[in-house]
């Protein structure tokens, strides 16, 4: 009679589960997993509206085959391998700086070098975008110092367009991660520390022969963030260079926002590019969790 | 040796303070001068501030985009953490391996980046009659499992025993939820809200999506219309960014530690 009693009780209590559940699980399933379905069906389809037909994977070939396209994957690559590793490096620098018990003025800094979160991401690349103009305080202040003739065009030369970007994330997100590195560095013992330091270890062998290994999940995880982040950058090439000059720092959502909203709209073909990187960002995911798991 | 040190130490941090922290002053004070001071690189706060306030509400619906970014984002905020709470309550109070395995695929949907859904989203939103709506703005951002997972793993500390009084005491599943749930979990509650709130103040592909008309646009969106003319007016333009930045800058400096907890928040 008891035990029956508490089957119906726990049996009341796991419909319950589902219950407070179910909005938020029901809403995730509507809102990620069935448009990457529909993703996937429109990727093989051509055309505009109800006249969309079937096309097989001629999108898939198409977008080898666009010089823009190629452009962009090439242009998101160039920021995901120079800025995520500098942007890593130079956070768990500051971080194990930061770290240190006899800092003074510690909570300034920290507030200080994370600050740039608090801004939008349209907000930064609009002033970053006011800066590196033509009359802007950058090229003002290399002129005065004579390292300049004439104003440089940062925006809209190739290589210092792209430059630009790097920097303005940067300076957007090493504060952002420093706090996940600090946060993870509070969990490690500080007497770990002070007796590296009784038995001579050098600051860089510290950083190398502590820091880093303990702090080797929290590293991952970051990583695979930036790089999810950055495979998937809009605000910045839409906003500091409009993609410019001639696509040449576009990224790829950015490109495929044109294809979709900008030019003629080609659901479509946008659909069969979304799912690219869809597709990098499961793959580099991956590589990443193996990576990080065979250094154990 | 070790004064030199320290010393290089500290200028370090300084200078990286230093280019944290200019952009924004050179923000805050080009906002306040003439746009040809801000091109001849003046560098302290002008008097032309009220002058750039009239060209700014002049040329755009400032007024209306921060109702509406507030709006969107206040209701997103309310909304998305009675479900996302709920939800990752759920999961760990009433935890059992079927519950596991659909934490695990929403896992999955981190992964899923915007771009990919967006089209759909938009088709289905357009066809709903969603475009230019709260509704519009807010559903997919409503659940995320990032939010979910945060609210799991602090469920896991909620104390097991205080249940169980509660139960025998006769309150209902969902009152212990609401009355002994969200006051004991009010941290999480704080770190959840501020990057809530900020992630849907910044948001700015999916309103540039969805939001056609000129009524419904975001603060962002204003932003990024002001640099589209060939001349652009600096003083005006970094108040509109200054304008911008002023909400998410006033919940970071009164709740930063709860926006660091909320970022990393879900990795404890």
């Amino acid at each position: 009679m008891n035990s029956k009693k508490k089957m119906t009780l726990s049996k009341k209590h796991n419909l319950t589960g589902w219950v407070f559940l179910f909005p938020g699980a029901f809403l995730i399933f509507m809102m990620s997993f069935v448009p990457m379905i529909q993703a996937l069906l429109l990727s093989f389809k051509t055309g505009v509206g109800a006249a969309m037909k079937s096309c097989g994977v001629t999108n898939y070939v198409r977008m080898f085959q666009d010089a823009v396209f190629v452009q962009s994957i090439k242009n998101t690559f160039f920021y995901l391998i120079i800025q995520v590793p500098i942007m890593l490096i130079f956070a768990l620098i500051l971080a194990s700086i930061l770290n240190n018990k006899n800092l003074r003025f510690k909570g300034l800094f920290r507030t200080m070098i994370f600050l740039p979160c608090a801004t939008s991401l349209v907000a930064y690349a609009v002033i970053f975008r006011s800066l590196f103009a033509n009359n802007g305080l950058i090229n003002l202040v290399l002129v005065n110092l004579g390292i300049l003739d004439q104003p440089y065009s940062f925006l809209t030369h190739m290589w210092s367009a792209r430059i630009v970007i790097i920097i303005a994330l940067l300076w957007r997100w090493t504060g952002y991660n420093m706090v996940f590195y600090l946060s993870g560095l509070q969990n490690i013992e500080y007497s770990v520390y002070e007796a590296a330091k009784i038995d001579g270890a050098s600051a860089a062998q510290t950083f190398f022969k502590i820091t880093v290994p303990l702090l080797k999940p929290t590293i991952l995880l970051t990583a695979i963030m930036s790089t999810n982040g950055t495979l998937q950058l809009f605000d910045e090439s839409v906003n500091l260079t409009d993609g410019g000059p001639a696509n040449a720092s576009i990224t790829m959502s950015h490109y495929i926002y044109n294809m979709s909203f900008k030019y003629v709209p080609n659901f479509g073909y946008a659909a069969a590019m979304s799912f690219l990187i869809l597709i990098l960002v499961a793959v580099l995911a991956f590589l990443q969790m193996k990576v990080g798991d065979k250094r154990d | 040796m070790i004064k030199a040190k320290r010393f290089l130490m500290y200028l370090f941090l300084c200078i990286v303070s230093f280019i944290s922290v200019f952009p924004l002053y050179w923000m805050v004070s080009a906002a306040t001068n003439k746009s040809a001071d801000v091109v001849s690189g003046r560098l302290v706060p002008g008097t032309n501030f009220l002058e750039n306030w009239r060209n700014l509400m002049a040329n755009q619906n400032v007024g209306g985009a921060f109702v509406n970014s507030f709006k969107y984002a206040a209701i997103l905020t309310i909304i998305s953490l009675v479900v996302s709470s709920l939800a990752g309550y759920g999961f760990e109070i009433y935890h059992d391996k079927a519950k596991d395995t659909v934490m695990s695929i929403i896992l999955l949907a981190m992964m899923v980046p915007f771009v990919a859904t967006m089209i759909p989203l938009f088709r289905m939103f357009s066809s709903a009659g969603w475009l230019n709506t709260t509704i519009g703005f807010i559903l997919p951002s409503i659940s995320t499992p990032f939010l979910i997972m945060m609210f799991r793993q602090s469920a896991r500390s909620f104390p097991h025993d205080i249940m169980e009084a509660a139960r025998i005491d006769g309150l209902s599943e969902i009152r212990i939820f609401f009355q002994m749930f969200i006051p004991t979990m009010r941290s999480t509650y704080a770190a959840a809200m501020t990057i809530t709130f900020m992630n849907a103040w910044n948001n700015y592909l999916w309103p540039k999506v969805i939001m056609t008309d000129a009524d419904s646009q975001t603060m962002p969106m204003v932003v990024a219309n002001l640099t589209q003319g060939y001349v652009t007016d600096y003083g005006m333009l970094m108040l509109a960014v200054l304008i911008c930045t002023l909400p998410t800058a006033i919940v970071f400096f009164c709740l930063q530690n709860a926006f660091a907890e909320g970022i990393t928040g879900a990795v404890k």
